[in-house]
């Protein structure tokens, strides 16, 4: 349905603008003068005021069809006295039953009745939905053509128009952000009605498994997320014990030893493992690093679990050893050439140079980047589902499997999903946490960069 | 005896706090070549952007004065500025052709002001334009090659082109020939005689030479003032101000 | 006396300190070759793991399409035909494949074949009709475990009760071994099939279309979105605090974390407007709201890089500030927009949880053909794959990344092309 209605919308504006064109034509010859704008802006006019309520009819039904419907159908459902529903499995069971009448058998009489009173309603829905769009792009071509006079100047409307489009585009950001903040602050909130913020920032106790369906048998949940911040942090702890040194050496050979020949090959080499899916890191991890983490342990006497802190992080290091060569490297080759000739000048050699003198010159960039990379080691979800493990375990011991708040994240979202259940919910606190730290470090990781810059420019 | 084209009166320009043009008053015949001519950094080229309104591209310039384009006050927030640009056409001083053929580069202009009806109409008008640049002899078997593959020459008669084609009635040129060899320029200065049989042109020059061969009336601007203005065998011969003989001479810029 | 004492010293202090010059760079270069040396050691991983995926064994097997056993005749309908008692036809076959087997060996035997099996005795008769009543010696698909094996992927050495092939089993597969009933040939199902919970027959042909689908979104939505951002900001926005404020929130949406995009989707594309889950309409939003700080900054770095000579000629001749932008600076942005865009494509490509958390993550045993089919996408295949407790998927989950990374390499390698092709030193 909705894409044959694209196709209608399409026949519409093209048809308006041919109209849109011929007319202002002849009007211009009717009145014996030429109009103000070339004809073309003309028909533009009358194709926009055509598609514009179109699409909002189209999106209006595209984003609140399906729920309107299913109130409708929900309101008039035969509830029977005395028996649990749940809502969603319910409109699940009667969306399945409108699609599939083969599986109405076994059903009760009132899911049947409400699924062909949903199939009903979706009739009627995509009449309508076909008769408003063939009215209102008539309407709309309608009031267009009132205006095809050659005094209009279509052109500096069209361009008027043409600002406001580029105006929503640039909104579009803005509005990305409002919908994160708002979708997580939202389901954050109602988690929090069910579980005291006391208890998610310091107990140590998270054991989120609170019966979603009729039947199910456990214990009552506990939300405290200790352990899970632990574990993000012992996790980005190994992996920038793996990145920094790796990263800031290699900047500091490529930005003051390396050839130009060697820079150019290995620079994009290194971008490589920055372009690298995160899963593709996570098996890596999963085959190759956690079972030779897990001999190596056995080694030396420590009993390693098979999916272990120390694996996924120095995988996740790897990842981000671009990010530190990178930044680290153009901050280093900023650092103004007169104070390498002063070391020189006195005496020094290349490392003394580096160590005592460029590097403190650069050591605010070089902050920002293990900043910026320190965030992303935050964020990152799949090379820690495959290789830390999904058991909260407040530990220090990097040979133990942990779990971060990204793992839990998904794991909290897989499968069974209501959402006035605060184990679901808790996915969207934990998101918020997440959100805020990461902001909060790349926006004092980029005001040092930019104060940095500043010094130097 | 010819008509005003272009009246300024009292015209200052500021850049931010810095006055760059001191009360310029001159009057501009039409159907004459008049030469605005001073050492670097004089505002003769800012005075120049101010015919067309191409100093609003400048965020901190503003401009103050009169200026009248037949009889027309320009510098008001009345101004139709489009239509403005399609009456006065400008060449600058590096050749700027768009990456576009040569025929879409002259074609743009009339398309979208509408000058033309028809296809055969516009290429009508290029080759028209084109011929009135002389460059159409040069460039007729090659009309669809790109502008920028052109000798810098040949770059700026099809700048120069490209302005005819809107059918304006005044040309400003700014150095037109500062980055052309001899003989290009020389090519171009018989090409600004011809064109003062049908457009009003003003040119900032450089080349005092240049000013003497092709202008009638001549301008000469120092530190933002407009020092003396007058016929341009006069102004080289003998000249009211002494600092105008002293630029002429040679005593500085 | 002191003299030489102290020249002593100073000699011997320089050559500690060329020393630790030396090894200061030693330092450097052991870090950058340790870096590269992890990146390939992980590309060898991969492909030492995954180039057995594209093979698959096949057993010779005895079929006999008697008509009787069949419940057809050679003058049977198609429609007859479709209907005809195949299962049979496997059992018998299957009892035949050695001979004297006792019932317990029937049922040791039966697990040596791909449950595909049955479909592909059916498919071979549709496909001949002409063999009813007669014998056939068909090349069936393998059971995972007999593949596995044979690929030297698991380990005869352990005991029993570890394995999944028992010992009368591991003796009939060496028995094919030497008969010369049993071989290895190009997997082609790893290409024309979607995800099976049987990893002999999985493929990634399913994932592979959910990927494209969402890639196309993605660029559908994107694209103009991000240009018409770019060029708002470039060239039109006033100086002031709403574009400011613009511009600080692009450049924070460029370091949120993936996972966060997945929670928009899930709490807003999902719930609040109840599109379809697990669909590359939806993930392809999502992924879209993530590319467009990509495509933007390119985008205004081509805009900034177009000189302003162009704008200004255009102008010159009477344009409207519009018409000089779209007819000329614009077009010549387009070539860096669209390396851009290619780069912001290629990221998205392998972004994995965000899919996760819009659903893209269900069982779709079938190969989507549409925007709005529920669907699975490669990375997301990958991590079910890896997660999967089979081994045979193991080697699956491998070849499938060497796909990812083939198109990565491809994607990347266009827009560095295009970058050198078009790109303009002004």
């Amino acid at each position: 349905m909705f894409f044959w209605s694209l196709v209608l919308i399409a026949v519409g504006i093209f048809s308006s603008f041919i109209y849109g064109r011929s007319r202002i034509k002849l009007n211009s010859k009717k009145q014996g003068t030429k109009s103000k704008s070339l004809p073309n802006y003309y028909a533009q006019y009358v194709l926009m005021w055509c598609l514009f309520p179109a699409l909002i009819v189209y999106f209006s039904w595209a984003i609140f069809q399906e729920q309107i419907i299913q109130n409708i159908v929900i309101s008039n459902f035969e509830f029977i006295e005395g028996a649990a529903y749940n809502e969603g499995l319910l409109l699940a069971e009667i969306r399945n039953v409108a699609n599939n009448p083969s599986f109405a058998d076994g059903k009760s009489i009132e899911i049947i009745n409400a699924a062909s009173h949903y199939s009903s309603l979706r009739q009627i829905s995509q009449i309508s939905f076909y008769l408003s769009i063939i009215i209102i792009m008539l309407l709309g071509a309608l009031y267009a053509s009132r205006k095809l006079k050659p005094e209009f100047h279509a052109q500096h409307t069209i361009e008027r128009y043409i600002q406001y489009i580029l105006i929503f585009c640039s909104s579009v950001a803005i509005f990305t952000t409002i919908g994160i903040v708002f979708s997580l602050i939202f389901e954050s909130l109602r988690f929090f009605a069910e579980v005291s913020i006391f208890e998610f920032l310091f107990s140590t106790e998270w054991y989120p498994f609170i019966p979603i369906r009729e039947g199910q048998t456990a214990a009552e949940g506990s939300f405290g997320a200790v352990p899970i911040f632990a574990g993000t942090f012992l996790v980005m702890g190994v992996a920038m014990c793996v990145a920094a040194p790796l990263g800031l050496l290699t900047a500091i050979y490529l930005a003051e030893y390396a050839s130009q020949r060697v820079r150019k090959i290995v620079k994009p080499l290194l971008e490589i493992l920055a372009g690298i899916p995160t899963i593709v890191y996570g098996f890596f991890a999963f085959v190759s690093v956690a079972p030779f983490v897990k001999a190596f342990g056995q080694s030396i006497g420590i009993d390693a679990s098979p999916t272990s802190a120390l694996a996924a992080g120095m995988v996740m290091g790897v990842m981000i050893i671009p990010f530190i060569s990178s930044l680290s490297d153009d901050v280093i080759n900023s650092v103004p050439q007169s104070l390498r000739e002063g070391s020189f000048g006195i005496g020094a050699n290349k490392a003394e140079t580096i160590k005592k003198v460029i590097l403190p010159a650069a050591l605010p960039g070089i902050v920002g980047a293990f900043l910026l990379a320190i965030s992303r080691a935050i964020g990152e979800t799949m090379i820690v589902v495959v290789a830390a493990g999904t058991a909260p375990n407040l530990t220090g011991n990097p040979f133990e499997n942990v779990t971060t708040v990204t793992v839990q994240i998904v794991v909290a979202l897989i499968g069974d999903q209501e959402f006035d259940n605060p184990r679901t919910l808790s996915a969207f606190a934990l998101g918020l946490v997440l959100f805020v730290i990461t902001l909060f470090l790349n926006i004092i990781a980029l005001q040092i960069v930019k104060r940095y810059r500043e010094r130097y420019e | 005896m010819s008509n005003s084209k272009i009246l300024a009166n009292g015209v200052d320009v500021y850049y931010g706090s810095k006055q760059a043009l001191f009360g310029i008053s001159m009057d501009i015949k039409e159907k004459e070549v008049t030469a605005l001519i001073g050492p670097s950094g004089c505002g003769k080229s800012t005075f120049l952007r101010c015919i067309n309104r191409m100093n609003d591209l400048i965020e901190i310039c503003k401009v103050s004065g009169s200026i009248k384009v037949d009889n027309e006050e320009i510098i008001s927030s009345s101004t139709d500025v489009v239509s403005l640009r399609s009456k006065i056409g400008m060449v600058f001083q590096k050749p700027n052709p768009f990456p576009k053929s040569i025929f879409d580069n002259v074609a743009y202009g009339p398309t979208i002001h509408g000058l033309v009806e028809s296809k055969n109409d516009l290429e009508e008008i290029v080759h028209s334009s084109l011929k009135k640049a002389g460059l159409f002899n040069e460039v007729k078997d090659r009309l669809n090659e790109p502008g920028t593959s052109l000798s810098g020459g040949q770059q700026q008669r099809l700048c120069i082109a490209r302005a005819i084609a809107v059918n304006p009635e005044i040309i400003l040129m700014d150095e037109p020939c500062s980055a052309l060899d001899p003989i290009a320029t020389a090519i171009i200065e018989e090409l600004i005689d011809e064109l003062r049989l049908n457009y009003t042109i003003v040119i900032v020059t450089h080349s005092m030479q240049q000013a003497a061969r092709v202008s009638q009336k001549t301008s000469f601007f120092h530190l933002g003032e407009l020092i003396e203005t007058g016929d341009t065998k006069k102004i080289f011969t003998n000249p009211d101000n002494s600092k105008t003989q002293d630029y002429i001479t040679g005593r500085f810029g | 006396m002191n003299n030489s004492v102290a020249k002593e010293k100073i000699v011997s202090l320089r050559k500690k300190r060329s020393l630790e010059d030396m090894r200061f760079k030693y330092y450097g270069f052991t870090a950058m070759c340790l870096s590269l040396a992890v990146l390939v050691f992980l590309l060898y991983t991969i492909f030492s793991k995954g180039y057995t995926a594209f093979q698959k064994t096949i057993v010779l097997l005895e079929v006999d399409y008697n008509q009787e056993v069949l419940k057809l005749t050679p003058d049977s309908s198609d429609e007859e035909m479709e209907k005809g008692k195949f299962f049979r036809v496997k059992k018998q076959a299957i009892e035949n494949f050695f001979p004297d087997l006792s019932k317990s060996d029937i049922k040791l035997v039966k697990k040596l074949f791909s449950i595909n099996v049955d479909k592909e005795i059916k498919d071979y008769f549709l496909d001949n009709p002409e063999v009813i009543n007669t014998k056939q010696q068909i090349w069936v698909t393998a059971h995972s475990d007999v593949d596995q094996l044979l690929k030297g992927n698991s380990r005869r050495d352990v005991p029993e009760d570890r394995r999944k092939l028992n010992d009368i089993q591991l003796s009939y597969v060496d028995q094919l071994v030497e008969e010369n009933r049993v071989k290895q040939v190009f997997n082609n199902f790893f290409f024309t099939k979607a995800d099976s919970r049987h990893p002999e027959i999985a493929g990634v042909a399913g994932s592979f279309m959910g990927s494209l689908f969402t890639l196309f979104t993605v660029f559908i939505l994107s694209f103009p979105i991000a240009i018409g951002a770019s060029v708002y900001l470039e060239e039109f926005a006033p100086k002031n605090r709403i574009t400011e404020l613009i511009e600080v929130n692009i450049s924070n949406l460029a370091a949120v974390p993936s996972i966060v995009f997945g929670l928009l989707g899930l709490g807003v594309l999902l719930n609040v407007f109840g599109l379809p889950r697990s669909t590359p309409l939806v993930g392809g939003s999502v992924l879209a709201l993530m590319t467009l700080p990509t495509i933007i900054i390119a985008c205004r770095a081509s805009l900034k890089a177009v000189p302003p000579s162009i704008k200004e000629g255009a102008l010159a001749v009477g344009a409207t500030k519009t018409q000089a932008v779209f007819h000329h600076v614009v077009p010549l942005a387009l070539p860096g927009t669209l390396t851009g865009t290619i780069i912001g494509l290629a990221q998205a490509l392998g972004e994995t949880a965000p899919l996760i958390m819009i659903g893209m993550i269900a069982f779709i045993p079938n190969i989507p053909t549409g925007l709005t089919e529920p669907s699975a996408a490669l990375p997301v295949q990958i991590y079910l794959w890896v997660e999967s407790a089979e081994r045979g998927f193991q080697e699956k989950s491998a070849a499938a990344i060497m796909v990812i990374l083939i198109f990565l390499f491809m994607m990347n390698a266009i827009a560095v092309f295009l970058r050198n092709r078009f790109e303009r030193k002004w």
